[in-house]
């Protein structure tokens, strides 16, 4: 016997029949989507490196996220990872826009 | 291009859980198919998701497997099959 895989390996359980309907982008989307290809252009970290990060989200997160609240976790964790920000300083942003959001 | 096995050839892919970020499909591992295609070279995606270069490149093979091989109890039509995208470093012959 071997390890079970991550959340993302799904192949052979039973999630029933897949939903094929288009999905609408919101604006958030849209903007996650314009992060992402900032910091790949500007060779920040590779689309792999966004995808092992990904791969490695609680399995809670990796079931109810969203596809682009996906990118944007596996986003800070790279953030993070590369010393572009440190946890620290993204939670003391994080509690100011909350703060500026509320007032 | 490099690529050991040629299409049609029965293969078997590697079993086992290596630590890391692995782009074989756990359900497909330890399973016999036949090369469908030879995609190309790539670099290793496998290193690229650690920020590593990834080279020498890959060869990337389309696999075709028969259902029943890959699930035990498949109760569908004998010749049902499902292919998959494996670098040859799963791969072993058959």
């Amino acid at each position: 016997m071997h390890d079970m895989p991550g959340p993302h390996d799904l192949g052979g359980k039973d999630f029933g029949p897949i939903d094929q309907r288009d999905h609408e982008r919101t604006d958030w989307d849209n903007r996650v989507d314009a992060v992402l290809k900032l910091m790949l252009d500007g060779r920040r970290f590779r689309v792999d490196e966004l995808r092992r990060a990904i791969e490695s989200l609680p399995e809670k997160d990796y079931m109810s996220f969203s596809y682009y609240q996906k990118w944007l976790a596996a986003i800070r964790i790279l953030i993070v990872e590369k010393g572009m920000l440190s946890e620290d300083e993204i939670a003391t942003r994080l509690a100011q826009l909350r703060e500026k959001a509320a007032g | 291009m490099s690529a050991t096995f040629k299409v049609g050839q029965r293969v078997l892919v590697k079993d086992g859980d290596p630590p890391g970020h692995i782009r074989t499909p756990f359900f497909l591992r330890g399973k016999p198919g036949v090369i469908e295609s030879i995609h190309g070279e790539f670099r290793n995606p496998e290193e690229l998701a650690y920020g590593k270069e990834g080279l020498p490149k890959k060869p990337l093979y389309f696999v075709r497997f028969l259902q029943k091989d890959v699930w035990p109890d498949y109760r569908g039509a004998a010749a049902d099959t499902v292919c998959a995208d494996i670098y040859e470093h799963w791969l072993d012959a058959d």
